[in-house]
């Protein structure tokens, strides 16, 4: 009985299904843009990952099916609104984002290099930061706050319009000391739990957390609509909501901290495509 | 008054006769269920597309009674065949009387 037992034991295990690798498939955008989803890592990565892989590689079949397609991806509603809005004018100088910039095509490349380095303000600057900087001093319009529905919209809006680009952030020069900042963060165990961003994202990413598949954690997708929320997510509410579940105070969407984090994350994503707004769960 | 209502459908621009195609449609809209309390306990009151339909040349083509328990931005897919070339007319009927209509045409070729 005993044999028979650990023998039906063994045949379980066997059969158990191997779910850790990322899955093997090709995003095609509107049937238009083929995406880099997977490839080289970036050289100042390279001694610690072969191949950088975006989150859609770890996400279900429908998941993936719907980033393909404009229409069931239901990020673009929000992209739409945020439309809206860049044609709409606010504030005391009765401008809207297409008094300057007109269309929002003008756009096109700017989420690849973000966070930025800005020489006129002396510091490295996100989207948001960017946008906010628009609105306070071009607009005289109020700030939007950071991980908001309308900033994160208006991200998302200036994302789509760069999706299929390579992610191109510049970490050398005056934005160097931030990005280092950026790196130590990364490796640095927080919480309760002493978990660090690579804990999971580096040397687990495959692995199933509980019902959960580990991705590496890139930001190229980002903001990215989540089915657990139903809404745009910014990075920087992503990076607060896994500080907390390592049982850590976190910094503060828009702290220096956060911005170095997201430099550093971003750049570890070098080269692939910027999908944002993916879907994932 | 529902608010930032809007419907969006997506129709091949071109069939062969007779061919089968796959229709998306999509509604924005709230959806409230009329079962939810605001802050102070009042019932939110329900407001709801509660009527979609679609027909080809005059022709239906699918009517569907949407009930509350359907959750923010209706989505429908479904296939329709195309014996000719004509124009595709999509309407949403909102609780409270607003008729929100599009149409798309499709050629044969």
């Amino acid at each position: 009985m005993k044999k028979l037992t650990s023998a039906l034991l063994a045949s379980a295990v066997f059969c158990t299904p191997l779910m850790a690798d990322p899955v093997e498939d090709t995003l095609i955008l509107n049937e238009e843009i083929t995406m880099v989803t997977r490839t080289a890592a970036p050289a100042h990565v390279s001694d610690v990952l072969d191949e950088v892989i975006s989150g859609w590689h770890f996400r279900g079949t429908e998941t993936r099916a719907m980033q393909a397609d404009d229409f069931d991806n239901p990020g673009m509603i929000f992209v739409e609104q945020a439309e809206e809005v860049w044609n709409t004018a606010d504030g005391s100088e009765g401008k809207s984002c297409s008094s300057c910039h007109e269309g929002t095509d003008s756009m096109k490349g700017v989420r690849a290099v973000y966070p930025k380095w800005n020489e006129a303000a002396g510091e490295v600057r996100t989207l948001e930061m960017q946008v906010n900087d628009c609105r306070e001093n071009r607009m005289g319009a109020e700030k939007w706050k950071y991980t908001g529905g309308d900033m994160t919209n208006m991200v998302a809006l200036i994302s789509s319009v760069s999706r299929g680009m390579p992610v191109d952030v510049a970490i050398t020069g005056p934005a160097q000391s931030m990005w280092e900042q950026g790196k130590e963060l990364y490796y640095t165990r927080t919480g309760q739990l002493e978990l660090a961003c690579a804990s999971c994202h580096e040397d687990n990413y495959g692995n199933m957390i509980r019902a959960d598949h580990l991705s590496q954690g890139q930001i190229n997708g980002f903001p990215t609509y989540r089915l657990k929320n139903t809404k745009l997510n910014s990075v920087h509410a992503r990076f607060k909501g896994c500080v907390r579940d390592t049982r850590a105070e976190t910094f503060k969407p828009g702290s220096p901290e956060f911005v170095a984090l997201e430099l550093y994350v971003a750049s570890r994503g070098n080269g692939l495509s910027v999908e944002g707004p993916s879907i994932r769960n | 008054m529902a608010k930032g209502v809007k419907p969006r459908v997506k129709v091949p621009k071109t069939a062969a006769a007779g061919d089968t195609i796959t229709i998306k449609t999509l509604i924005s809209h709230k959806m409230e269920s009329g079962q939810r309390k605001d802050d102070d306990g009042n019932v939110i009151p329900r407001s709801i597309i509660n009527r979609f339909t679609c027909d080809f040349n005059g022709e239906n083509v699918i009517d569907v009674t949407l009930e509350p328990a359907i959750s923010t931005n209706p989505y429908f897919e479904f296939e329709a065949k195309v014996p000719e070339a004509g124009e595709f007319k999509f309407t949403w009927y909102d609780d409270d009387g607003s008729v929100y209509d599009t149409a798309k045409k499709i050629a044969i070729g």
